[in-house]
């Protein structure tokens, strides 16, 4: 069993490798056919000519090909900048689409091996480790050594994790024209998928949901004999696989929008763009079916699945973000601060978001019926600075890269402007709750320690009050973990649901509020 | 405005923070003091073991973040009282400073029995109750430890077999009784723990007693005897035969011991302006006929906390503790206990519901009176809702009813396997009745745990 779980992580480390290699191998080679190819037609004359002295030359690596096309552009844009000559400026970013026309390597002429061989590896190393955990052992709750561990509690391992993250992060929203290799990697696939070539957005779903896949055979694994763990992982694999990697794909091939029908506004905060509606009012029926589900979903969907079962309908049954935080995230879920300070942070942060989210797209909107007449520039630099600030830097780089630093629920506790709105419903109109069983609290601290969204859950429990929190994904584990069977997440009558004034079952000499 | 009086609390345990708290709500102006030697701040002792085993840190088992304290003015002193001069009301420390009281609270605790077995002296043997006995414990089996004796079957015996495990270290567990925590669980329950024990690699020996601890020669545990004549090496050693009281400091004194600290019902020791509460007193009288005279777990002193408080604020209120209940884990099995069930009882007066499932790793006891009224229940390895059995033992139900509204008292997680209907399907078939048996919903159906 040691054995195999040796092989699987070498394998995993050699796949790693080769992932992390191979973005170097190959030369650049650019020429005219290529330029005209890959800009939009008001660029097309202005490119050829800016790139001109490059045809022909052979780049030996993608850093000093993608830095002089990077600085042609830009000294061509700099000059025009300092005329004000705004309306000539190529805002367009052609160099990842130029760097993957202008690659020739061996990752080009064996793809699958060179797949297999990275991403391909890394999967079957992960499931060589995760299958044979825990085997011979009763199940039960298996949080040995994690505070002992280098790779969970901060120690050089979950640095060099989390730096790898942030780095990958970077490199696939900022610079993705160093990653080609990896992207002309998983051109078969997306062709056999949706019959378009590889973008590197193909490329992070196809990890992604991999990722979900292999630590999601962990989580059978650790949580044996938990079923209400072993459904939940279940279904965010089921979710990740199926609505958010395959059928957006498939529908391409049929020559339908791309569409994810399980994302919903304001996670998908370019939901109201309006390159977005053109797209789904421009695809008859099925476009404008897709439309109108996606506003259902926000205005009918949220407040009733809430209604009933929580926030945890979503978040940890259903999402993406979250389906990647109670996988590969797991092992890092006991890193969250749980300070009264944080929960403040986490207020004001998540809320802003959600403000910004609503003002963005209020103005899109606005501007999509006023023909772009109203505050359309604020309109663009918005949704330029949502890109990057909340899309890009807070949901990617912060909320996966720092994993190892802060949980896995940093996107989704500070962030996340669905989540707000989602914990909003919760708080105040739900029949979710976790509930405490009497007086059976000895205050251990589990719940707490092991809560991914930071809550101190056992506040509430050794006084007896219920958890109604609008942050709790309900994701279980603090029930899982309780060595005294006090924590039940339950659905019930809203009468009663928030006990602030709560009374300990037991003591019959004075009543009390704990 | 200056304080109306100065409370001192003598150990920061749950009994006496609790105390602590609950004056402070009660009345703004006191002044409160927690003194403890063992920790600045209160933690919860029953997680030592999760600090062990790396499940927390201990910073984790802090119920309470450390601003709490400034914030509620209560001042915390980390000290060892050494000599309490009760006629001047005047506690002297370790360090050599001296603290006035003008009421003081006695909360220390206990400390793990130690029967004067030979050798119990040695390096390498310890029992385990505080952060101290912790950290001995870490420093203990930080290296060259390969096999441990642990003497007396408990809860501290079950929680320190399980953290030598996370090390790798091999455990022999002594227990005098016929069978695991056999003085307090029925023969099945016991047997239960007892295989469960075993399935972990522990090796269990019951009905054995220790003799004797034998040095290596340098001080150090080598192995242990038992009253056979056995000699099992080892090189650690576990006491574990459970605890008494922690007031050695008070021998000699004019305050009136027998095991405990001897009070009244409402915490009164036989000197005025003195009080004892939590592991530490021993009721002169039983509280309730079920209840000992010395109460040793977290939610009594908790409840002796909340009760006292509320004498020393004006309003002398007598310790009544309601229906006894009680919870633990061993290993992986949880266990939960209502009302009384006792180890044995008279099959004469006590009718007796058993039921297991097919694991052995689930079970669920129920004792009626001659009436057919509900004692008290015990449940391994699901989870039962304390709410309910507080109302159902309090109101003296039927068993029958108890077991008809079962399903309300489920308190396992979702999707877990329906437990309640195969016991009321065995309490219906021993009793010839029917029942109606709990439907589980469309989902638990569809995709919950089977039986």
């Amino acid at each position: 069993m040691k054995y195999i779980q040796l092989i699987g992580l070498t394998l995993f480390l050699t796949g790693l490798l080769a992932f992390t290699v191979i973005p170097f191998l190959g030369e650049y080679t650019i020429s005219e056919a290529i330029v005209l190819d890959n800009t939009k037609d008001i660029h097309q004359e202005k490119m050829k000519e800016l790139l001109e002295p490059m045809y022909d030359k052979e780049y030996s690596s993608s850093f000093s090909f993608i830095r002089e096309l990077n600085q042609r552009v830009d000294d061509y844009n700099s000059e025009l900048k300092a005329e004000s000559n705004w309306d000539q400026v190529i805002w367009d970013d052609y160099s990842f689409p130029l760097a993957k026309a202008s690659l020739s390597s061996p990752v080009q002429n064996h793809p699958w091996l060179f797949l297999f061989v990275s991403i391909g590896l890394t999967v079957l190393g992960g499931l060589f480790y995760n299958f044979p955990k825990f085997k011979g052992e009763p199940e039960g709750i298996k949080n040995n050594g994690i505070f002992h561990s280098k790779m969970k509690n901060r120690g050089w391992l979950g640095m060099l994790t989390g730096s790898y993250l942030i780095l990958f992060y970077v490199i696939l929203y900022w610079f993705p024209a160093y990653m080609v290799n990896l992207v002309w990697m998983v051109e078969p696939l997306s062709l056999i998928l949706s019959g378009n070539s590889a973008s590197q957005w193909f490329l992070y779903g196809l990890i992604y949901t991999l990722a979900i896949l292999v630590m999601g055979v962990r989580m059978f694994r650790k949580y044996r004999g938990n079923r209400y763990q072993q459904i939940r992982t279940a279904s965010v694999m089921f979710f990740q696989t199926a609505f958010a990697f395959l059928i957006p794909e498939i529908l391409v091939l049929l020559n339908k929008p791309y569409f994810d029908f399980k994302n919903i506004w304001p996670l998908d905060y370019s939901f109201f763009y309006d390159y977005r509606i053109e797209t789904l009012t421009s695809s008859g029926a099925i476009g404008m079916f897709m439309l109108i589900w996606g506003i259902l979903l926000i205005v009918v969907g949220v407040p009733l699945f809430t209604y009933f079962y929580g926030k945890r309908w979503y978040c940890s049954w259903v999402c993406g973000c979250g389906g990647l935080a109670e996988t590969v995230g797991d092992p890092y879920r006991q890193l969250s601060d749980k300070s009264l300070k944080s929960w403040k942070i986490e207020r004001y942060l998540i809320h802003g978001v959600l403000v910004l989210a609503v003002v963005m797209t209020a103005l899109t909107i606005a501007n999509y019926f006023s023909a772009f007449s109203f505050l359309g520039n604020v309109t663009n630099q918005l949704h330029s600075f949502y890109g990057f600030a909340i899309g890009s830097a807070f949901a990617g780089v912060v909320g996966t890269g720092f994993y190892p630093f802060m949980g896995n629920r940093v996107w989704c506790r500070f962030g996340c402007p669905l989540a707000a709105y989602l914990g909003m419903v919760q708080r105040f109109k739900s029949r979710f709750r976790i509930t405490t069983n009497g007086g059976q609290c000895i205050s251990c601290g589990n719940c707490s320690t092991y809560c991914e969204m930071g809550i101190d859950v056992r506040w509430y429990a050794q006084r007896g009050q219920n958890i109604v929190r609008s942050s709790c994904v309900g994701c279980g584990v603090c029930s899982a973990v309780c060595p005294r069977g006090v924590l039940k997440l339950e659905n019930g009558p809203e009468e009663g649901r928030i006990n602030e004034m709560p009374i300990l079952i037991g003591n019959d000499s004075v009543k009390l509020n704990a | 405005m200056s304080p109306s009086k100065h409370i001192v609390i003598l150990g920061n345990g749950i009994a006496g923070i609790t105390c602590a708290r609950h004056l402070r709500k009660g009345d703004d102006n006191i002044q409160i003091t927690v003194i403890s030697g063992e920790s600045k701040y209160f933690f919860s002792r029953t997680a030592l073991m999760y600090v062990y085993m790396g499940h927390m840190k201990f910073e984790h088992t802090q119920p309470y973040e450390n601003w709490f304290w400034e914030k509620n003015r209560i001042d915390l002193v980390q000290d060892w009282v050494e000599k309490v001069d009760f006629k001047e009301k005047k506690l002297r420390c370790q360090s050599g400073k001296t603290i006035n009281y003008d009421q003081l609270v006695l909360a220390t605790g206990s400390k793990p029995n130690k029967f004067g077995w030979p050798g119990q002296g040695l390096k390498g043997v310890q029992g385990l109750y505080s952060k101290q006995d912790l950290e001995l414990m870490e420093k203990n089996t930080e290296s060259g430890v390969k096999k441990a004796v642990i003497v007396g079957g408990g809860l501290i015996g079950i929680e320190m077999a399980e953290m030598l495990a996370y090390k790798n270290i091999e455990v022999t567990f002594l227990v005098r009784e016929s069978g695991f925590w056999r003085n307090i669980l029925p023969e099945e329950e016991s047997e239960m723990v007892g295989r469960h024990i075993r399935e972990h690699h522990f090796d269990l020996r019951v009905n054995t007693e220790l003799e004797e601890i034998i040095s290596d020669g340098s001080g150090k545990v080598k192995a242990v005897k038992t009253k056979s004549g056995e000699e099992i090496p080892c090189q650690f050693v576990g006491l574990t035969a459970g605890v008494s009281p922690n007031l050695d400091f008070l021998k000699g004194t004019e305050l009136d011991l027998d095991r405990g600290i001897l009070v009244d019902h409402l915490f009164q020791t036989n000197l005025r302006d003195v009080f004892a509460i939590g592991d530490c007193a021993q009721f002169r009288e039983k509280p309730d006929k079920n209840r000992n005279i010395i109460e040793q777990v977290w939610y009594t002193g908790r409840m002796h906390g909340e009760t006292l408080a509320q004498t020393i604020l004006g309003k002398p209120t007598p310790y009544k503790p309601g229906v006894w209940f009680n919870s633990a884990k061993f290993l992986d099995i949880e266990y939960q206990t209502y009302g009384q069930v006792p180890a044995d009882w008279d099959e004469s007066q006590v009718s007796n519901f058993y039921w297991e499932h097919s694991s052995g790793k689930v079970c669920f006891r129920m004792l009626c009176d001659s009436d057919g009224r509900i004692l008290g229940v015990n449940n391994f390895g699901f989870r039962l809702r304390h709410e309910f059995f507080d109302k159902a033992i309090r109101e003296q139900w039927s068993g029958q009813k108890v077991i008809q509204n079962l399903d309300k008292a489920n308190f396992d997680p979702e999707f877990f396997a329906p437990y309640i209907s195969a016991i009321q399907r065995k309490y219906a078939e021993e009793n010839n009745i029917t029942l109606k048996i709990s439907k589980p919903s469309f989902f638990q159906r569809l995709i919950g745990a089977k039986l």
